[in-house]
């Protein structure tokens, strides 16, 4: 392998039943930072069946070219169908960089890659640069990571193999304006299917339940940790948050006992979120959940104790009791929004 | 002299502390609260063997030592103390009398159902007038030919209302005094054999205390435990044997205990710092931190020697003595520094209170101990 | 039906702070643990092997104090257990480690190989589908559930973001597991009586079927640039007040950042 013929930032862009998932612009959005660096292309793999229509959205949020694979093979995502598609078009495309979405279909398929083509791969990633390498000439993918539940970051590069690849955590690199002036080129890519690997047949998809909203797109959380007790304490939470327009989350532990549903938690085994506004009533803010909420633009902290570590990224700390502080500030935007 | 856990030990400790953690401490409040017996609990025991730790293998058992029996009732107790007596009642007052003193048949028609937690066993020795002075047996056997007969009752029964085997001590010659006292093995569907009242009690709320009534209850010939006239004989080595089993449970309390309010004096602030941070706090918890080791240690070695076959009886007798004493003054305490809280059901150092007093009364009070040591120390 | 249950023994995250002096991992007194995820694939084994007797066999890779991880899995009905120890597979990454891992798995039967989804000292959820791929196998990863139907294959629920798929899968396989959806049992008195009677086998590097330049350090493409705590943002303001002072702050802050 020589690194030299390695070229361009490849992103693999996610599509279910159609749709385009969030984290694929995002990731258009940090390779493009990328790119530019690198003085190279942004490509886009664009999987799926039924959705070439569709391929001019990616060059519009940030794609230099899209390369289609459009066939019925690919209708819904399973792991060996999609491993071949994917594999041949960088074994033919040759690129420095692949970035997947670290989703349940990101991770599942860039680790089978990444032993198919020896290759490095890094999880999870919440930030990505490049920066000259120590052979000289080449520039090195510098990807970060949370790890030991995130009391630590580590940077992890693959200085001897190419292409470097990463999955790169939803909602935390930032998409771009959308650019309806942009152009780029669609082109279209046929894989040779080994159909004699294609051992996993899909019987059928279960839809998840879609009356919990998804709180990683919320713009503004109310978010319950232990303080908050029992489900009538989430009660005076989710008032505020219908009077903010938002939607309650919760922190592990009150998933754990069984009082707020798995969808709704933050953290490191949750969801990470990064709304415009986090209120965190009665949270102790184990690092667990700091990692999953930690880059919203605004935190607010309720919690009696004055020593709880979410005061460490709280931009307005109140040290007191949720319980009478979150029905008295209801009350009040009621107020305030009639006037 | 090796004082640490086998590798055994330390691969069941973890299981039992965890299985403590999880599935008794969060039933602790409620079992306490409404009196109920924590059957549920009793269940997953019998699956895990819980319920049969030093029985062996052949008699259904895990095959396991006196030693990690001793650790379970601790554990337990630490988070719960009625899920601490339901397992020694049922292991050192019904097991282990059939266990030492059954005949083989007795043994193997017994033993698989208790250790495997599908039959809960139980112990009837107290009469109102045969407390301390167990002496005193009222409870009558008589020999009708093919069974025998008991009148009588008894009372203060730990697991009774659950309990399907009893190990039943009757009078069967009161010319003889204690050597006319004989043991039998009762079963809970004998004909004339009922359960009394439920007391209502100060603490170990859960487990389910009540009366045994005998009129004219028919036992078989088979069922008498050990030789004629040698209950009194087998009453007072189970006791010997069930105190080690006390002691652990006063020991979990005591821990128990320790650990909230280590938890609580570094939460709870006062005049601007936590209240661990007062020397008043730190002296006295580490008193209390001494005599809960010193009782663990007085635990261990009893349950040690009756691993090893040794005499344990006075061992068995300063160990419950000192580790009730312990429980008293740990859970007095920790109200103490739990302030106005600690008088209150949202904290459970107010129940370990509760529970801890009892370890100074059954199975001997600490009187009885203090004679039992004594005995052996004038002997 | 043969299944290999591969377990890591990780150190329990939630126990491990940060010194916050010095800024580094405190890792001392932080009891190592089966990894979790682990856990649950090793029940998913032993529910087969309760159904239909499945001969479920452990292995991991680690230094020798993994040991007592593999005893717990004897405890909890594992009926073999193999321990890949050697100074060669050092440093290894996700790549390296699932090429040993290949190895041993290539010199034993079986019919199922079974991991945790991921393990919580890396987070990576990369070693499963590396193996698979080592292997040639199918994998399903995120599993919640599976089945065995009467043709021989696994029905399998994987749980992703927005929907559960429902896969069949033919010949042998891999799944990566959840913990959260195989709760798992504990060790049984009679297992843990038992647990050190039987053998623990310790395999070295050259008891399997690898190629060495392809192990440890050597044999991994990633290679930590840095490792460092987390930068602690600055805290903002904290305030003691009364609840209707601490109202007033927050109207205000909220119309400060134009949320209101």
């Amino acid at each position: 392998m020589d690194k030299k013929d390695y070229k361009n930032v490849f992103v693999f862009a996610e599509q279910r039943e159609g749709v385009i998932q969030p984290v694929a612009f995002e990731l258009l959005g940090k390779a493009r930072d990328l790119a530019d660096v690198l003085g190279e292309k942004v490509v886009a793999m664009f999987l799926g069946y039924g959705i070439k229509n569709q391929a001019q959205t990616l060059i519009e949020m940030g794609a230099d070219e899209v390369i289609v694979v459009d066939t019925p093979e690919l209708k819904d995502y399973l792991s060996e169908q999609y491993s071949q598609a994917v594999y041949q078009i960088i074994d033919a495309r040759k690129p420095s960089i692949v970035l997947y979405g670290a989703t349940t279909i990101g991770r599942d398929m860039a680790p089978r890659l990444a032993c198919r083509l020896r290759a490095g791969l890094t999880a999870d990633c919440t930030k990505l640069e490049v920066k000259p390498a120590q052979e000289e000439g080449f520039m090195d993918l510098h990807s970060t990571r949370p790890a030991f539940g995130g009391n630590l970051m580590a940077t992890i590069v693959c200085p001897n193999t190419r292409p470097q690849m990463s999955t790169v955590r939803p909602g935390v690199m930032q998409k771009r304006e959308r650019d309806a002036a942009r152009q780029g080129v669609v082109t279209d890519f046929a894989p040779n299917f080994d159909t004699s690997k294609f051992r996993v047949r899909l019987v059928e998809t279960i839809k998840a339940d879609k009356s919990v909203a998804d709180i990683s797109e919320a713009k503004i959380l109310v978010s319950g940790g232990r303080g908050v007790h029992d489900k009538e304490g989430f009660n005076k939470l989710q008032a505020l948050a219908d009077q903010l327009g938002g939607q309650v989350a919760s922190s592990r532990a009150m998933v754990d006992n069984g009082v707020m549903p798995h969808e709704c938690q933050v953290g490191q085994t949750g969801k990470t979120v990064r709304p415009n506004l986090y209120i965190a009533c009665g949270i102790s803010g184990a690092i667990q959940h700091l990692a999953g909420m930690e880059e919203s633009d605004l935190i607010v902290a309720i919690n009696k104790d004055k020593f709880a570590p979410i005061f460490s990224v709280a931009d307005l700390g109140i040290v007191g009791d949720l319980h009478k502080i979150v029905p008295m500030l209801t009350e009040r935007l009621k107020k305030e929004m009639a006037e | 002299m090796d004082f640490s856990y086998s590798k055994t030990e330390q691969l069941f400790l973890q299981m039992i502390r965890s299985f403590a953690e999880n599935e008794v401490k969060p039933l602790a409040a409620e079992v306490d609260e409404q009196e109920r017996f924590p059957i549920e609990t009793v269940e997953k025991m019998g699956k895990l063997g819980i319920m049969g730790i030093p029985v062996p293998k052949q008699y259904g058992g895990a095959g396991g030592t006196v030693q990690m029996y001793i650790m379970a009732v601790e554990e337990l107790s630490r988070v719960c103390a009625t899920t601490g007596v339901v397992l020694s009642a049922h292991t050192s007052l019904c097991m282990a009398p059939i266990l030492e003193h059954g005949t083989e048949e007795q043994k193997m028609k017994y033993l698989p159902k208790l250790a495997s937690g599908e039959w809960i066993g139980a112990f009837g020795l107290t009469e109102p007038n045969a407390g301390t002075d167990a002496a005193m047996q009222q409870t009558m056997a008589v020999d009708a030919g093919d069974h025998w007969v008991l009148n009588g009752s008894k009372i203060f029964i730990t697991n009774a209302s659950y309990a399907n085997v009893f190990i039943v001590m009757a009078m069967t010659d009161k010319s003889k005094g204690t050597k006319g006292i004989s043991a039998f093995i009762v079963e809970r569907d004998m004909p004339g054999f009922s359960i009394g009242k439920k007391e209502l009690k100060m603490g170990i709320r859960g487990s389910a205390t009540c009366e045994l009534i005998f009129e004219n209850c028919i036992v078989p010939k088979e069922n008498l435990l050990g030789q004629l006239g040698k209950g009194f004989s087998i009453a007072m080595k189970t006791l010997d044997g069930g105190r080690i089993g006390i002691a652990s449970q006063a020991l979990g309390i005591a821990q128990g205990a320790m650990d909230e309010t280590v938890k609580y004096t570094k939460e709870r602030k006062q005049f601007g710092k936590p209240i661990a941070k007062f020397q008043n706090t730190q002296f006295q918890m580490a008193d209390l931190k001494t005599k809960v080791e010193a009782a663990r240690l007085l635990v261990r070695s009893a349950a040690w020697k009756k691993d090893k076959g040794l005499p344990y009886s006075a061992d068995a007798a300063m160990a419950k003595l000192f580790a009730a004493e312990t429980a008293m003054e740990v859970t007095t305490k920790a109200v103490q520094f739990h302030g106005g809280y600690g008088y209150t059901r949202e904290y459970p150092v107010e129940r370990m209170m509760r529970d801890a007093k009892i370890t100074e009364i059954y199975e001997g009070t600490s009187e009885v101990q203090r004679m039992v040591i004594a005995g052996h120390l004038f002997k | 039906m043969n299944i290999i249950v591969c377990l890591k023994q990780v150190p329990d995250t939630t126990e491990i702070k940060i010194d916050p002096v010095k800024g580094t991992l405190i890792r001392e007194g932080v009891p190592s643990i089966m990894n979790p995820d682990d856990k649950g694939g090793l029940e998913l084994a032993l529910r087969m092997k309760d159904e239909f007797g499945a001969h479920v066999t452990v292995i991991s890779m680690g230094p020798p104090q993994a040991d007592v991880m593999l005893r717990e899995a004897y405890a909890m009905g594992a009926d073999r257990a193999i321990l890949l120890s050697d100074r060669k597979f050092a440093g290894a990454d996700t790549l390296a480690t699932s090429y040993a891992l290949s190895g041993l798995c290539r010199t034993l039967d079986y019919d199922l190989i079974i991991a945790g989804r991921q393990a919580i000292d890396g987070d990576t959820a990369q070693v499963g589908p590396e193996l698979a791929e080592h292997l040639g196998l199918p994998q399903i990863t995120y599993v919640a559930d599976a089945k065995r139907l009467e043709n021989g294959n696994l029905l399998v629920h994987k749980e992703n973001e927005d929907s559960t798929q429902v896969l069949e899968v033919e010949g042998k396989c891999l799944l990566t597991v959840l913990a959260s959806a195989f709760e798992p049992r504990y060790m049984s008195v009679a297992g843990i009586m038992e647990a050190y009677d039987k053998e623990v086998e310790v395999w070295s590097a050259d008891k399997i079927d690898v190629e060495e330049t392809k192990l440890g350090l050597a044999g991994s493409p990633t290679k930590v640039f840095q490792s460092f705590p987390k930068a602690m943002k600055a805290p903002g303001e904290l305030h003691e007040v009364s609840e209707e002072e601490a109202v007033e702050l927050i109207i205000n802050k909220l119309k400060e950042k134009h949320i209101i």
